[in-house]
Order: C-alpha cells, then sequence, then structure tokens
C-alpha cells in the first residue's frame, strides 16, 4: 500500500501540474477528506448494526448452526486455521452477504472476519496468506445479482436489463477463480 | 426477475427477525446483546478512519489532476486494435479506485451509448464482476493494523487486471452467440 500511495500522490502533483490543474488538485484532496468523513459516518451506523446482530447470533448459538451449514466450502480454502474458530464463521457470513449483494453488511461482517483472523496472529504486523485469500475473494465481488447495474439499465429503457445476470455471474466466477489461481501461484513461486 | 428481487428483499428483514426470535427463544437477553455488540463499532471505524482518509485523499487528487485522462488516451489505441469500445477504458479504471464515481461514469456510458450498446454491456459486467479494491484493501487492512502485505496489493491488481479482460472476452463471446 505505501508505494502505491505514494505514486498516486506523486502522479497526481505531477501530472496536475503539468495540466495547469493545481488548483483543482488542492480542492479535491480537501473533499477526499470530506468523503472519508462521510463514509466513515456512515460505516460507524452499519457496522454497529450488524455487530449488534453478530452478537445475538454468537449468544444464542445460531451462528454455530449457520456456520456448520456452509463451512465445508470456506475449510477447503482456508486449510490453516482451525474448525472450531470464529473466522470460519465471520468469513462464511461475509462470503454469503458478498453473495446476495447485501454491501452494507458485508463490510462489516468482513471486518469482523480480519479481526478474527488477525487473533490467530495477535502480534503480526504482517499479513497472513489466509488474510490474503480472504481480502482476494472480497476483491474479486462474487455476486448472483447486480441490482444496483440491472436498474440502471432499464432506467435508460433497455429491452431486456436482466440480460446481463449470466454473463456477470460468469465472469464473477472466472475472474475469482483466476485471482485465486494468482494468488496460489505468486505464492508457490515466491515460496 | 421479480421474485428474485423480492428474495434478495426478503433476506435482511427476515435474518434479523429469526436472529432475534432464536435468541428469544433460547433466553438470551437479546437488547443488551445488542447494544454491546453494537459498542465495538466505534472502536473498528475510529481505527478505519485514516486509512480511509489516506485512500480517498489520493484517488481523489489523481483523479482532479487528469492523470485518468491521460491514461484513457495511452489505452484508447491499445483498445481499438481489439475492438472493444473506447468508453470501457474508463469504467476499467475508475471502478478498482472508486464506488461513487465508477456509478457515475457508468450512467454516463448508458446514457451517451444507449443501454443496449456493447459497451453499456461490456461496462455492465464490469460494474458487476469487479469491486473498489482500494476501498477494499484500506477497511480491511485498516480494521486490523496490518502494515506489510507482501504480495497482496500486486496480486489484487493483477487479478483487476485479468477480470476487466474476463468481462470484456464473455460478452464479446454472447454478443456473437446474438
Amino acid at each position: 500500500m505505501n508505494t502505491v500511495w505514494i505514486l498516486l500522490m506523486v502522479a497526481s502533483v505531477l501530472i496536475s501540474f503539468l495540466n495547469g490543474r493545481l488548483d483543482a488538485f488542492t480542492k479535491s484532496i480537501f473533499e477526499g477528506a470530506k468523503s472519508a468523513v462521510e463514509v466513515s459516518l456512515f460505516l460507524l451506523g452499519i457496522v454497529s448494526l450488524w455487530l449488534g446482530i453478530t452478537r445475538i447470533i454468537e449468544d444464542s448459538g445460531l451462528i454455530h448452526r449457520l456456520s456448520n451449514f456452509f463451512q465445508y466450502f470456506v475449510r477447503r480454502l482456508f486449510k490453516n486455521i482451525p474448525p472450531e474458530h470464529p473466522a470460519i464463521t465471520s468469513i462464511t457470513l461475509n462470503l454469503l452477504a458478498n453473495l446476495f449483494g447485501l454491501g452494507n453488511a458485508a463490510t462489516p461482517l468482513g471486518i469482523k472476519a480480519m479481526q478474527d483472523l488477525k487473533a490467530l496472529h495477535p502480534d503480526g504486523e504482517t499479513i497472513t496468506f489466509e488474510m490474503m485469500v480472504f481480502i482476494v475473494v472480497n476483491t474479486a465481488s462474487i455476486q448472483l445479482i447486480p441490482f444496483t447495474v440491472i436498474g440502471i439499465l432499464a432506467d435508460y429503457g433497455s429491452k431486456n436489463p436482466s440480460a446481463i445476470v449470466l454473463p456477470t455471474l460468469l465472469a464473477t466466477f472466472l475472474s475469482a477463480l483466476f485471482a485465486l489461481g494468482i494468488l496460489f501461484a505468486v505464492r508457490r513461486i515466491l515460496k | 426477475m421479480k421474485t428474485v428481487s423480492l428474495i434478495s428483499q426478503l433476506i435482511i428483514p427476515l435474518f434479523i427477525l429469526f436472529a432475534i426470535l432464536y435468541g428469544w427463544a433460547k433466553k438470551v437477553r437479546v437488547y443488551d446483546c445488542f447494544v454491546s455488540g453494537a459498542k465495538g463499532g466505534v472502536g473498528v471505524v475510529v481505527r478505519v478512519f485514516p486509512y480511509l482518509l489516506a485512500i480517498f485523499v489520493a484517488v481523489k487528487g489523481f483523479q482532479a489532476s487528469g492523470a485518468f485522462e491521460f491514461a484513457e488516451q495511452l489505452l484508447r489505441g491499445l483498445l481499438g486494435v481489439f475492438h472493444v469500445p473506447i468508453d470501457v477504458v474508463s469504467i476499467a479504471l475508475i471502478k478498482p479506485l472508486s464506488g461513487s464515481a465508477s456509478l457515475g461514469v457508468f450512467t454516463n456510458i448508458v446514457q451517451t451509448n444507449g443501454p443496449d450498446s456493447l459497451a453499456s454491456l461490456i461496462s455492465a459486467v464490469i460494474m458487476g464482476s469487479a469491486e473498489t479494491t482500494f476501498y477494499v484493501l484500506a477497511v480491511y487492512l485498516g480494521a486490523v493494523g496490518i502494515k506489510r502485505t507482501r504480495y497482496l496489493v500486486p496480486v489484487c491488481l493483477i487479478a483487476d487486471l485479468v477480470g476487466i479482460i474476463i468481462a470484456i472476452s464473455i460478452v464479446k463471446f454472447f454478443s456473437h452467440l446474438g
């Protein structure tokens, strides 16, 4: 992230200088700061809400039943997590929320999953391979039905807006598979 | 489509209802549980905030500098060779960086090209199959204070690129079928 940030910032200043847009650049970084606050306030609400709900299903034992149900795939993907560890459940719930396009639930549950993964290695500031697998699956955004996109296509008078469901599904699964493939390949090469 | 969208509307309310009733049946103090769980949210968001700030400032600044137009010019020539609509470049570039901006760009593409054009279809599939990678990285890594990310960021970026190529190929394949 360090490299990415340096590249973005340095390139922005240099390019805005070349384009004579230094003013716009300065204005935009303040706008960026403002939207970080707005997004954080939004996150504050939904993260707290879902952490509250999660606590209920944890304390009532419902979470174990849910995770027993969906664990098979998650266990296969995350071999180094002990079977009874809470990370399995939070990862499962996050993936389900993603699958159904519930972005507002997916992010809080994903944060919880990261915290549970971190609990396996409490002292490290270095990312674990399990965290990488989890993040790569998340950035591939496996989603069954892209509602927002279909809505926009329909708004502008598309003849058959849901025609994109199948291609999107194929694309999202293939790119998730490739993403994981790349991750596992890189690990093998660097070993 | 109607049933599918009905089901997806039902998921969250039903899930919450079920969670509460199940807890109640198991004699859990549901309200107190909720409040004590929710308390944790403040800490998480406070921890994530500086990471979000860093990434938002960088992305907004990058957009304002005109760097996108520059990159678009470079890529346009390349895509022309493969008979891919040039508008696809803008959505492919913005999607990993910003969710709200990519929604704006997508709406604009649909508006100018028509909803059933190749450009709109490819953009729609990219919108549905790619994620705002930098936001996910900032929030998830920030939440647990990871500093050394090893090879994660390059892998994510290569995966994004592959994902966009997959999206373009699939739509082109489907449109050849008719």
